[in-house]
């Protein structure tokens, strides 16, 4: 059985913006989900949920010694702070929501836990 | 004077409006060698502009003031540093205010150094090209309200030469403000892109102040510090390879762990290995973070090379004017009452006002932010209209807080809780000049 979950169940994350490019570190809590990460936090899955906010590229900069992914997104600030008509300008939330992204906890034997939190 | 010691830095204000209370309880309890109050974001600056515009005395940071009260005496007294940016867009005012503070506690010898040359509105010209967008400044068709580069820590270094009690900038580089005492402290040569890479990830890590020791970071059920009201700022004690502890006060709220850490040293960064500030290329890909006891962490392996030979460039235009509304719908059906004000507001901005430019509306409490659609709305017995655009007059901005006020009697049903701003707006977009062209200097005032 496929067992979906939010990402937030398996990583942290903070957003920074400069100017209309928004950054959202992405750190697993357990190493062991660092490989899911990589496999399902990428840009074609961010696009595919989010494309409406997150409009530009998204480059990937991998952190395996922290099990860290930092994305670094175009054009996903609406014109960026000064620009922007969204009720957060500086779109401090996106790491909400990126961590609002489904992972499918089954896709990667590697992932697997026991972790009752979960 | 150079120490080979651990030499300890903490931060009093992470941003222009940042607490006072910690940074008072830092500064008593601390053993600080210095403290860096940093306040400078782009539109604070831009702002700084429009209030030095109106009165050449002022300029600076609306706190400055009030933290001058509560700590001048106290970091003369501990033979703590006071470094900041507070200076904004008008550091020798702000200097002025430090020195009539100084004289009025009595603080006899108080040394305030002053760093100035970060002003270059005398090099940006209607031809001048902008880095994004990539245009001139002329073809944006607005208004300059300054121009600032950001310095480095050589023009703090510059100042720190002259034994200051308190060195008052404005805008330097956010880890510039750390870096330099630092680097100073240690005597770290100018070209040791190493430890300046380090020193200017310790200056990242604080410059934010509580980001790095809880603050920004607790999500319930799945990340929590204690005592979040009372959360304290860092401390870092450095050593003299350029690797630190971040720690805090005890009997403070909020926690440094490794995951605080972590997401600060990714905060507004984007290519870890390349980190470009006035003084180094840094590079964070190979940094180690490790836990050494409650609210100690180490960080140790950040790197760098060959600093930028251009220095980056804020240019602030003026942006007009944001016009925000809201009234709310409560109880059964307060969405689709929610949604037909909207419409009916984005109707008559057009068809009434013959305003062309984007009105946006949104359901505060629906879908405001991330502009997701949610599977049920029936349980939502609470949703807020807010309304906004962007113009260039006063008059356009009216009509829309008029429209949005007039749904009280016009619109549908049970519309209450009516709000209406607007703010001026500016714009900021980035250039580079050859640092060649910027000359810092200092001043220092002795009370």
């Amino acid at each position: 059985m496929t067992k979906i979950v939010e990402l937030r169940t398996l990583a942290h994350a903070r957003a920074g913006d400069k100017g209309n490019r928004s950054n959202v570190s992405v750190f697993a809590y357990d190493p062991k989900d660092f490989g899911l990460l990589e496999a399902q936090v990428t840009e074609s899955r961010l696009k595919l949920h989010f494309g409406h906010l997150l409009r530009g590229s998204i480059q990937r900069f991998m952190l395996p010694k922290l099990y860290g992914i930092n994305l670094v997104i175009d054009d996903a600030l609406g014109g960026g702070v000064n620009e922007s008509l969204n009720l957060d300008s500086h779109g401090k939330s996106w790491s909400f929501l990126v961590l609002s992204l489904p992972v499918n906890l089954d896709a990667d034997s590697n992932s697997k836990s026991n972790n009752p939190s979960r | 004077m150079a120490s080979r010691r651990t030499y300890r830095i903490g931060t009093g204000a992470g941003f222009s409006s940042d607490r006072l209370d910690p940074a008072i309880d830092l500064v008593k309890r601390g053993q600080l060698d210095a403290i860096v109050f940093e306040c400078v974001g782009e539109r604070t600056l831009a702002f700084g502009h429009r209030d030095r515009a109106k009165d050449s005395n002022r300029g600076y940071n609306a706190l400055l003031e009030k933290r001058l009260r509560a700590l001048l005496a106290l970091c003369y007294t501990n033979g703590t540093q006071l470094i900041t940016n507070m200076g904004v867009a008008n550091p020798a005012a702000a200097a002025k205010i430090a020195h009539q503070i100084g004289q009025e506690l009595g603080l006899s010898g108080l040394r305030i150094a002053v760093v100035t040359g970060d002003d270059v509105s005398t090099l940006i010209h209607n031809d001048s090209m902008l880095s994004e967008p990539a245009c001139t400044v002329g073809e944006t068709g607005r208004s300059v309200i300054g121009a600032n580069a950001y310095l480095g820590s050589d023009a703090i270094i510059s100042a720190l030469k002259e034994d200051p009690h308190v060195v008052i900038t404005g805008r330097v580089a956010d880890p510039s403000l750390f870096l330099a005492p630092i680097q100073h402290n240690f005597n770290w040569l100018a070209e040791d892109w190493s430890r300046l890479g380090a020193g200017t990830l310790v200056g990242h890590l604080m410059e934010c102040a509580a980001q790095v020791t809880g603050g920004y970071f607790v999500d319930p059920g799945y990340k929590s510090v204690p005592n979040l009201a009372y959360v304290g700022f860092p401390i870092a004690e450095v050593s003299s390879d350029g690797s630190a502890v971040i720690t805090k006060l005890v009997d403070t709220g909020g926690k440094v762990s490794t995951q605080t850490v972590k997401e600060q040293m990714l905060y507004e960064v984007h290519n870890p290995s390349a980190y470009l500030t006035p003084d180094v290329v840094a590079d964070f890909s190979g940094v180690e973070i490790s836990n050494e006891g409650d609210d100690r962490v180490r960080v140790a392996g950040a790197k760098g090379t060959t600093r930028p030979s251009e220095l980056k460039v804020t240019v602030a235009f003026d942006g007009g004017y944001l016009a925000e509304a809201e009234v709310s719908y409560a109880g059964p059906g307060s969405v689709g009452r929610a949604s037909l004000a909207a419409d009916i507001v984005r109707d008559r901005i057009k068809q009434v006002h013959g305003l062309d430019q984007p009105c946006r509306t949104d359901l505060i409490g629906l879908n405001a932010i991330h502009g997701l659609e949610s599977e049920s709305n029936t349980d939502i017995r609470d949703v807020r209209l807010r309304a906004a655009l962007r113009c260039d007059d006063q008059e356009t901005a009216n009509a829309l807080l008029w429209e949005v006020e007039s749904l009280l009697c016009c619109g549908p049903a049970g519309g209450g809780g009516y709000r209406g701003r607007i703010e001026p707006s500016v714009l900021t977009y980035s250039t580079f000049v050859d640092r060649n062209l910027v000359a810092p200097k200092t001043e220092m005032l002795i009370v």
